[in-house]
């Protein structure tokens, strides 16, 4: 069996995703069956490390058009690559990019997708399917499915643990192969034009304390203790959709399904019943802290802890005994006016 | 600019989701449709363009005859067209579906006139394959870009500048027109439905379209809600008096 691995790199280092994307398709290949495909200036740096994870050959693409990422350049190479090597399986993380270009791979090549698998079991060789869990909304419902196809095409679900692959101790020289795919001069396709990095700071994807808010906050304003809260732990601002669609706070703070998913070590969940579409996105953090004023919401039920009341009247009360200890920690008092 | 939007009907899951008897589907004898978030931004922004630039706006789903609602729905949000492609009650699966919007298309644009621009929702609400439109646009060889959360026109050049989240900032594609682009909320706020749009909808003659499908590659045995590690809530109080124990808590862990 042959089971290639999409490996994303940045200058010859590959992303964690990728090397479980590895892991992967050593574990459903069995040894010496997994091939990395790299993409891009730089691909061949990754060998020593694609070595030690147990890759058996590196497919690195070239042409003029790949240089930099565009998705039909790139998805219309990997579906020629894998004309070319019909491996029984291809293997990318689910990032953005990676469902993006498998999509586009095997759309070009006439094959299916699984998207966000979170267990992938290549069978038997009796069954020429291969039996699979894919995440759907986020990972709330899991899809089990067979996959029918002369090349199995699918994704990792973000967050996936995989056993990683034994380590082939020995640096044994990988050998690289280079694949220039066939692009006409009339192909058309997206090139970016432009690249800008956030502003840096606490962003909600990172932030380790995340204070969110939606409907119980009531209005754009209502959010003025929530901002003061997140900056004295060092943290966020979040919101639900409630708040996004009544223009309080922008789609950029919106935690959920379509909005971000995160895993602070506590969300502050202030006003927020727990709809599912919410909750996707709030459900790996380490603790939740609910306010809400009504005990049987879903979000208090199946937070860590609750306080029952008005956000307007906890939050204020909150702050001001988090400055208290803050100010007795550091030997100050608060100022006697 | 003529664009065609292709939407789906989702159900509006609540605070938990139910499964049927057999484990197929999400019990929705009790929900009520709509469509994805990122699918109203994609009607609302192709209003926005064709209120700025002139054309038409259509709307395209495959589904069970029921999804009507949907169309009727994006109508009262100021599309001009309702296309309905029926393909019954079973749920279709990625390769399926970009067959049928497909195949529709062409048949709309048998009469000699192609749209500029085919707008989808990123990924589907329910199913989230993260491909059909994408194999839509392969298909029809169309440029086709994902994520995308601005969409600039500039219609001299015959380009969109589309603008999408990447690790750690933004980027930006320039992609040749007619093009497909797969949109994310927070492209923009789409608007509520005005009451005469819905009166309009209400009344609108809407069209149908018949296709063949073959089933893909990829079949679905069942579905199932992941373990969930269920906690017993602590609870801390009620209250501005529950303050304290908040505190106590965000020491504990680490916070402050
Ligand atoms: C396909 C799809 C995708 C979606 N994606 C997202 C998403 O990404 N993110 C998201 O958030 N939603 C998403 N939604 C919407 C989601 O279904 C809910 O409608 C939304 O999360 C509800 O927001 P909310 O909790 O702020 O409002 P509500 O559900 O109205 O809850 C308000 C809560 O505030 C409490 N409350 C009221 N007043 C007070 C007060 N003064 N003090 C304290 N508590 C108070 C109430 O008891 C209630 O629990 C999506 C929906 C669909 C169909």
């Amino acid at each position: 069996m042959t089971v290639l691995a999409i490996v994303e790199h940045d200058g010859g280092v590959p992303t964690a995703g990728s090397l479980q994307a590895v892991a992967v398709a050593a574990q459903v290949g069995g040894t010496g069956s997994a091939e990395a495909v790299a993409f891009g200036p730089g691909a061949e740096l990754l060998r020593p490390r694609l070595v030690t994870a147990g890759v058996a050959r590196l497919h690195v693409l070239e042409h003029d058009l790949l240089d930099d990422y565009s998705p039909e350049t790139w998805g219309e190479s990997l579906a020629q690559l894998v004309g070319q090597l019909r491996p029984d399986g291809v293997v990318a993380a689910g990032t953005d990019r990676g469902n993006e270009l498998m999509a586009q791979a095997a759309a070009r090549a006439g094959l299916p997708f699984a998207a966000n698998c979170v267990a992938v079991d290549g069978g038997t060789g009796t069954s020429p399917a291969w039996q699979l869990t894919r995440a759907r909304v986020g990972g709330l419902l899991y899809e089990d499915a067979d996959l029918t196809a002369s090349v199995k095409m699918l994704s990792l679900a973000a967050g996936v643990e995989v056993a990683t692959a034994p380590s082939a101790a020995d640096s044994h020289e990988l050998p690289v192969e280079v694949f220039t795919p066939e692009l006409p001069a009339d192909f058309a396709y997206s090139r970016v034009v432009e690249r800008a990095g956030h502003t840096t700071g606490v962003t909600l994807a990172t932030a380790p304390v995340v204070v969110s808010g939606g409907r119980g906050v009531a209005s754009a304003e209502g959010f003025a203790p929530l901002e003061e809260l997140a900056e004295l732990v060092g943290g966020a601002v979040g919101c639900s959709r409630v708040a996004t669609n009544n223009g309080w706070r922008p789609h950029s703070d919106q935690v959920g399904q379509t909005g971000t998913r995160i895993a602070p070590d506590l969300y502050i969940a202030c006003g927020i019943s727990g709809a599912t579409q919410h909750w996707v996105g709030c459900m790996n953090a380490k603790a939740i802290l609910a306010i809400n004023t009504d005990p049987e919401a879903p979000m208090v039920t199946r937070a860590t802890y609750a306080v029952i009341g008005d956000v307007q009247d906890v939050l204020p009360a909150v702050i001001a005994a988090v400055r208290r200890r803050a100010g007795a920690s550091t030997g100050r008092r608060p100022a006697l006016t | 600019m003529d664009i065609c939007v292709c939407v789906k009907r989702v159900p509006g899951t609540g605070s938990t989701i139910l499964l049927t008897d057999d484990g197929m589907n999400v019990d929705t004898r009790h929900l009520g449709f709509t469509i994805g978030p990122h699918e109203e931004c994609a009607v609302e922004e192709a209003v926005q363009i064709v209120t700025a630039h002139g054309g038409s706006v259509t709307v395209l789903t495959a589904g069970p005859p029921e999804a009507e609602e949907q169309l009727r729905y994006a109508l009262s949000l100021g599309a001009d067209r309702g296309v309905l492609i029926d393909t019954g009650p079973e749920e279709l699966d990625a390769e399926q579906t970009a067959s049928a919007l497909t195949q529709a298309i062409r048949q709309l644009e048998s009469g000699g006139s192609r749209f500029d621009m085919l707008l989808f929702g990123n990924e589907s609400a329910d199913a989230s394959h993260y491909q059909v439109g994408i194999r839509v646009a392969c298909a029809l060889e169309l440029p086709m870009v994902g994520g995308v959360k601005g969409i600039q026109i500039d219609e001299a050049a015959g380009t969109l500048d589309l603008r999408r989240d990447a690790a750690g900032g933004i980027e930006v594609y320039r992609t040749p027109l007619p093009a497909a682009v797969a949109v994310a909320e927070g492209l923009n706020l789409p608007r509520y439905p005005s009451m005469r749009g819905r009166l309009r909808a209400m009344k609108a003659r809407l069209d149908t379209v018949e296709v063949q499908l073959e089933p893909g590659g990829l079949r679905k045995r069942g579905l199932r809600r992941p373990a969930e590690q269920g906690s017993q809530t602590v609870m801390l109080g009620t209250g501005p008096e529950a303050a304290d124990a908040v505190a106590d808590v965000l020491e504990e862990l680490g916070v402050v």
